[in-house]
């Protein structure tokens, strides 16, 4: 509207009788953000449904996703591998039990009882069957002697069911057993010997960021995105539907308090939210990275980043939010009601999923400077970056600059929608 | 007219809403346009209650939502108390209280709470505020109710509360959209005791209304509006011509029906 014109001339003359101008144009913003705040704070059910409930959601379904993730890729210590072996050398069954493998000896001509035991290898149902020759300790003897072509060194058949996960442990046990037999016996050279060495260098780190790096970020996209529709059409949408903004729209608020105040307190709700879900998500990373193979440590996976870390992936979720309750904040303006605010949103929503996706499948984060100008893509590849300890900071400054400035827009044109009585009294 | 004491000054106020598919279908009609308000003038002067009077869709509610500055002309200005609702809504909107049934308070809230909040947003002195609350709150009877959220007051209940919040910044105009509109004699009867009351304290009010008997009780000045156009201003002697009010209704309604064909 026109009121540029006159919004600060002739403020002087002709007050309405106890209103005070002194204190500024502040106290409007204020109070709009005031009340968006006690709205929520005061109504239980709303604290429940979005600060605690995702956080509670989140730490239970991890957890249970942890623990079956833990049973499903690896095998416990008691685990009593069945295994069994047919013609087993005298010079190899010493070993086995060292190896763990406790091998129930098959008679050579039962050939019915081996098919069964191949069957149940398919059917999962059983973990190893190692066929050797008859002859294998007298063969292998003139192998050794150097008196016998290569052509009768002997073979041993390992069979065995790579999808089954005790199977495959099973697998890899008896070839190591094999492996360090035939060492022993013809030591040419060895290969990481020292069993007191670790010598795996990958970090408790890398190794941990990594997994975080894949999953985290989608997830964050998708609860920040999630926390944001929880309050936006229902504080935008809502008040159109219950005709109380035009109530507001008739006091000499301007506008723009109207939008900056709303997207503010918002935001600020919907990080709350966030946060939440962060947090159980945190606490329940212990049993993710242990069902990962990736050593959790003896704290939770929070430790692994520094205070710079967080404060970083602070800022950048709070620019993303901004972001998000602006875009959503549109598109609440223009329905005619939260339930129509909610269809418009949801293109939007998968927009956001489908980009969060993307992020995992980058090992490390984008470097290329002006991706980080397109709005969301650019929130996913900081988490990865943030995530995966590669981040650069003058990629997060652009992101955080680009989503500011995009909030901003968000900000003008609600405060445009606010002023436009299409919007407002649509019918 | 248009003297010394006018506080209110319209002129040619027209708006033309573009009518949607939807409303086309629903009004069972193939025009595109709707000519809602059509050169509407008229003048009120200070401490008067002004009616405007018409049947349903003569344009009383767009007429008030202009002069409320939530929806603009396409042509024609008002001036209130000397501020334009065109150039300088700002203005406008901290001299007037508007009220109409469509315009709704926060159910989640407490009508205490409503008022300090709108106080806010008038920027009213928190003490004056407090005191201004005290005074219409127990004028109106809300004072037992003013803890309790606005969803479970009566509709009555919420009508008065409505009444004592829009006027929260002691406003020297008041427009108010079919003040009695959905609410008992005696509800109805508190609101325009009240309306009176303040009329004789000073304030303006500019009201709409299809009831010719409340118009004919209350009111000091009247214009009827036809089809949105202003059939007759003035006092409500000047008006009536001696006659009923309604009767004179239909004789220009006739009138300008006729004119029509
Ligand atoms: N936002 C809008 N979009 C389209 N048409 C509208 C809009 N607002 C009002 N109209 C139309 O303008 C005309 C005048 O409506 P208005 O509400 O001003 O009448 P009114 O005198 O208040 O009637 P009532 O006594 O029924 O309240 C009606 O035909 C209405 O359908
Ligand atoms: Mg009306």
């Amino acid at each position: 509207m026109n009121d540029k014109l006159n919004r600060d001339a002739a403020q002087g003359a002709g007050q309405p009788q106890g209103a005070s101008r002194a204190r500024g144009a502040s106290n409007g913003l204020v109070a709009i953000m005031a009340k968006e705040f006690r709205r929520f704070f005061t109504d239980r059910r709303m604290v429940i449904t979005t600060l605690l409930l995702p956080g509670l959601m989140i730490y239970a379904t991890y957890s249970v996703m942890g623990s079956a993730m833990q049973t499903m890729f690896s095998v416990s210590e008691d685990y009593e591998y069945q295994v069994a072996a047919v013609n087993l050398p005298a010079s190899i069954k010493p070993l086995t039990e060292q190896a763990g493998l406790d091998f129930v000896e098959i008679d050579p001509a039962s050939t019915e009882q081996i098919a069964q035991i191949k069957q149940r290898l398919s059917e999962k149902d059983y973990d190893l069957l190692a066929v050797f020759p008859a002859d294998f300790d007298a063969r292998l003897q003139s192998t050794l002697g150097g008196d016998a072509p290569p052509s009768t060194t002997p073979d041993i058949e390992l069979y065995y069911n790579s999808t089954h996960t005790q199977s495959a442990t099973a697998h890899s046990l008896a070839l190591g057993l094999l492996d360090s037999y035939k060492n022993a016996l013809l030591p040419l050279f060895s290969v990481n010997a020292n069993s007191d060495v670790a010598y795996d260098l990958v970090t408790k780190e890398d190794e941990a960021g990594f997994m975080l790096s894949m999953l985290l970020p989608m997830f964050m996209m998708i609860v920040l995105f999630s926390g944001a529709i929880g309050v936006a059409p229902e504080s935008i949408a809502g008040e159109k539907e219950r005709g109380t903004i035009a109530t507001i729209l008739v006091t000499p608020l301007k506008r723009w308090q109207l939008a900056l105040g709303k997207v503010v307190s918002l935001s600020c709700i919907a990080l709350l939210g966030g946060a939440s879900s962060f947090i159980g998500l945190m606490a329940s990373l212990p049993r993710m990275l242990g069902a990962s193979g990736a050593p959790a440590g003896d704290g939770p996976g929070v430790l692994l980043y520094s205070t710079t870390d967080y404060l970083m992936l602070l800022l950048v979720i709070i620019s993303t939010l901004l972001l998000f309750i602006g875009l959503i904040s549109l598109l609440s303006a223009f329905a005619r009601s939260v339930k129509e605010a909610g269809t418009l949103v949801s293109p939007l929503m998968i927009l956001v999923m489908v980009i969060g996706a993307l992020g995992i499948f980058s090992q490390s984060a984008q470097e290329n400077l002006l991706f980080y100008m397109i709005p969301i893509y650019n929130s996913v590849q900081c988490m990865v970056g943030i995530f995966s300890f590669t981040y650069d900071t003058a990629a997060i400054a652009l992101t955080l600059l680009t989503n500011l400035v995009l909030s901003g827009v968000c900000v003008v044109v609600l405060t445009k929608m606010f002023n436009s009585e299409r919007i407002v009294f649509s019918r | 007219m248009g003297g010394t004491d006018t506080i209110l000054q319209v002129t040619d106020l027209s708006k033309t809403f573009k009518l949607s598919a939807k409303q086309q279908r629903l009004e069972n009609t193939s025009e595109k346009l709707r000519r809602a308000v059509d050169r509407l003038s008229f003048t009120v002067r200070k401490s008067e209650i002004y009616g405007l009077l018409g049947p349903n869709g003569a344009g009383k509610t767009t007429t008030l939502r202009m002069l409320a500055t939530l929806i603009r002309p396409d042509s024609g200005d008002a001036l209130v108390d000397g501020y334009s609702v065109v150039h300088e809504p700002q203005q406008v909107r901290s001299r007037i209280g508007f009220l109409t049934s469509e315009l709704k308070l926060e159910e989640f809230f407490t009508p205490s709470y409503l008022f300090d909040f709108f106080a806010r947003l008038h920027n009213v002195d928190p003490a004056l505020a407090a005191a201004h609350k005290q005074r219409l709150f127990e004028r109106f009877g809300i004072g037992e109710f003013s803890e309790v959220k606005v969803a479970s007051l009566s509709t009555g209940m919420k009508q008065k509360a409505s009444l004592a919040i829009s006027i929260v910044h002691d406003p020297a105009i008041i427009i108010f959209d079919e003040p009695t509109n959905g609410l008992d004699v005696l509800t109805a009867r508190v609101v325009t005791d009240y309306l009176a009351e303040l009329r004789d304290a000073g304030k303006t009010i500019v009201l709409s209304t299809h009831i010719f008997s409340l118009a004919e009780r209350l009111c000091d000045s009247v214009g009827i509006i036809v089809g949105g156009q202003m059939s007759v201003s003035g006092t409500l002697d000047e008006v009536r011509a001696g006659k009923d009010l309604e009767d004179r209704f239909f004789d220009l309604y006739q009138q300008q029906a006729g004119e029509a064909a």
